[in-house]
């Protein structure tokens, strides 16, 4: 699979905003990432250095430091439930069971039948609003465990 | 002590404050406008900003004025420049920058101007954790307004300054708040931290000068260059003058952030801002500004915020962020999360974190489960000792280790309460009062 002509127009204009080109390896990384069921396959991985001009490794080496890119296939919708100190002392424990209850999947693995993949996330910058889960990449404050059945099953 | 003046989140009191023109009606850019057309010199901008005192925002408390005269002379180094606004804000506890910049994307980018008028940039960078979408929409947006109104880019308001300010995102990694992670990070790499010398100043982005400043620490600029130094001083204590903001979390009955001078007790945060601890409860620990700054025992509460009282009490200002912790709550179990987040977030790059975050880990999953003894407490303090000080590339160490140096400085029973146990003696995992749902619905 190449990069199809939309994609590589996005890259290039993120790789406009930087001296150098290979600064916009991450913020492509997501777009593609995006554009292409939630992950990054090998093909990806692939296409992104081939735009990039680097090897599909020195691609690989980063996207796998940086803990938002998944390397492996996802659910159709990735629940992520915080569990730093906010969150842990305002009922994490009880919200992240309540999830892996709502969708058969233990933190860290994808459903059987593939609708969610579930993990577990360090802080996320809404402590203020714990506990909380991110559903999507959107983030959903102030969670009452006794509701996340109701949030998870009421997704397309 | 409510009433005290306000300035940073006085704007997102107003209606749609992220739009230019809401920006514009409250006196918005009026201040990089007047910089430019008197015009105000670099250099008396940087003699402002020094005298006024702030101290960054970002965790080290270290002088912004000080910082932005470490950028080499233009005249004898032609270099490009540039600033990395460290928007990653993942310390835990922390979410003050992301009110500003969801709230007041403008006044940050005013900020940045300034800055770069100041420092002579060719180039700004906002590094925004990759996992606030809502800052980047709204940075992004306030960027393109800007741009479109003469405001970014070349020729800004006819001056023939020209600077460019960009978004970033990051994509998940704590070690890429450390300033020189954060470069690597930009610059399309993985995020291990640089040694330093050489520092930022003369070898940053691209081997380039550069300038890493907070979101916060770059938005009180244009309210000190309007106001002036002597404004600004006059808010706060002599050694840590303004407001700052004040995100206060745990268990207290308003979490939420504050801006509050510099300087006010943390007992009268807790309770006559955050509401007081949650359900009638007792304090037993807090956390003064973010998790690397530890658990400190209810009983110093009292201590003003501001820099060096808290450093006086064994601990560290860091980042404002207060977390609440009650009675109930197990402070060998919190140190666990904690520990747990710093062996997650380890770069691996020097083997005093490496090893020490995961020994700290295992030590600590083991006393929380009752099956510790006392011996693994001691080696606890010996191995958070090897962490610290100085002793690895960048301060994750530090952050990981001192945390846990604090919390067994102020509560070592505790610890010692765990060993042979059989289970934990706070919580009891089978009467789990610290993550009972009943707490959770009792908040406002
Ligand atoms: C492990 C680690 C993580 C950090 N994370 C952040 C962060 O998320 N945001 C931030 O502003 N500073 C962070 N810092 C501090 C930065 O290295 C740097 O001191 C700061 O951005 C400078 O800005 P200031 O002078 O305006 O405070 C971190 C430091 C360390 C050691
Ligand atoms: S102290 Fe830890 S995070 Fe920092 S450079 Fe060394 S290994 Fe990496
Ligand atoms: S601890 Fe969960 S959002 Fe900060």
């Amino acid at each position: 699979m190449a990069l199809s002509t939309e994609l590589a127009t996005d890259f290039a204009a993120l790789a406009a905003k930087y001296p150098e080109r290979r600064a916009a390896l991450i913020p492509a990384l997501h777009r593609l990432q995006a554009m292409r069921d939630g992950w990054l396959s090998p093909e990806s991985i692939e296409d992104c250095a081939e735009w990039f001009e680097l090897e599909p490794v020195e691609v690989y080496a980063v996207a796998s430091f940086y803990p938002m890119f998944h390397l492996a296939p996802v659910g159709e919708h990735v629940v992520g439930v915080c569990r730093n100190i906010a969150c842990h002392l305002r009922g994490a424990g009880r919200v992240l069971a309540e999830v892996e209850n709502a969708t058969g999947a233990k933190a860290g693995s994808t459903s059987e039948n593939g609708r969610f993949t579930v993990e577990t996330l360090e802080c996320q910058g809404a402590c203020t609003a714990a506990p909380m889960i991110v559903v999507d990449g959107e983030y959903i404050e102030n969670i009452d465990p006794a509701g996340v059945g109701e949030i998870l099953g009421g997704l397309e | 002590m409510s009433g005290h003046e306000t300035y940073l989140l006085d704007r997102t009191r107003t209606a749609a404050s992220h739009t230019l023109e809401v920006y514009r009606a409250s006196g918005g850019y009026q201040t990089i406008e007047r910089v430019l057309k008197q015009p105000i010199t670099p250099l008396e901008i940087i003699d402002e900003m020094k005298a006024s005192g702030l101290r960054g925002r970002g965790g080290a408390g270290f002088p912004t004025g000080l910082k932005w005269s470490f950028m080499p002379d233009r005249a004898t180094d032609q270099r490009p420049r540039y600033m990395a606004v460290n928007a990653d804000e993942s310390e835990p506890g922390t979410c003050k920058d992301r009110v500003l910049m969801e709230e007041d994307p403008h006044g940050l980018l005013e900020g940045c101007l300034i800055a770069a008028w100041a420092m002579g940039l060719e180039g700004v960078y906002i590094y925004i954790r990759g996992e606030y979408l809502e800052c980047h929409r709204r940075m992004q947006g306030a960027l393109d307004e800007a741009r479109a109104a003469g405001l970014v880019g070349s020729d800004i308001l006819g001056s023939g300054f020209s600077c460019e300010i960009n978004v970033h995102p990051g994509a998940g990694a704590y070690i890429c708040g450390e300033e020189t992670g954060l470069m690597e990070s930009l610059e399309g790499k993985r995020g291990p931290p640089r040694p330093k010398p050489p520092f930022p100043a003369g070898f940053g982005l691209w081997g380039n000068p550069t300038t890493v400043n907070n979101v916060e620490s770059i938005f009180n600029v244009p309210f000190i260059i309007e106001r002036g130094a002597e404004w600004f001083k006059n808010i706060g204590v002599d050694t840590s003058p303004g407001n700052f903001l004040c995100g206060i979390s745990g268990h207290v009955e308003k979490p939420g952030v504050y801006e509050l001078p510099l300087g006010l007790s943390a007992k009268t945060i807790v309770e006559e801002f955050a509401g007081g601890v949650w359900q009638g409860r007792q304090l037993k620990a807090w956390i003064p500004g973010g998790s690397s700054t530890g658990f400190v025992a209810g009983s110093l509460i009292d201590t003003p915020m501001d820099h060096n009282s808290i450093k006086a009490i064994g601990s560290m200002f860091g980042t404002g962020a207060m977390v609440i912790l009650d009675e109930t709550a197990c402070i060998v179990e919190a140190s666990l999360v904690l520990a747990r987040f710093y062996e997650h977030e380890s770069c691996g790059q020097c083997s005093q974190c490496r090893e020490g975050t995961q020994w700290l880990t295992q030590i600590l999953a083991r006393l929380e489960s009752g099956a510790g003894t006392l011996e693994d407490v001691d080696m606890l303090e010996h191995i958070a000792g090897g962490m610290t000080p100085g002793k690895t590339i960048c301060a994750l160490s530090d952050a990981a280790a001192i945390p846990l140096q604090v919390a067994l400085s102020h509560f070592r029973g505790e610890f010692e309460a765990h060993a042979g146990a059989g289970c934990c003696p706070v919580t009891d995992q089978s009467k789990v009062p610290v993550t009972d749902q009943s707490e959770v619905k009792a908040q406002p």
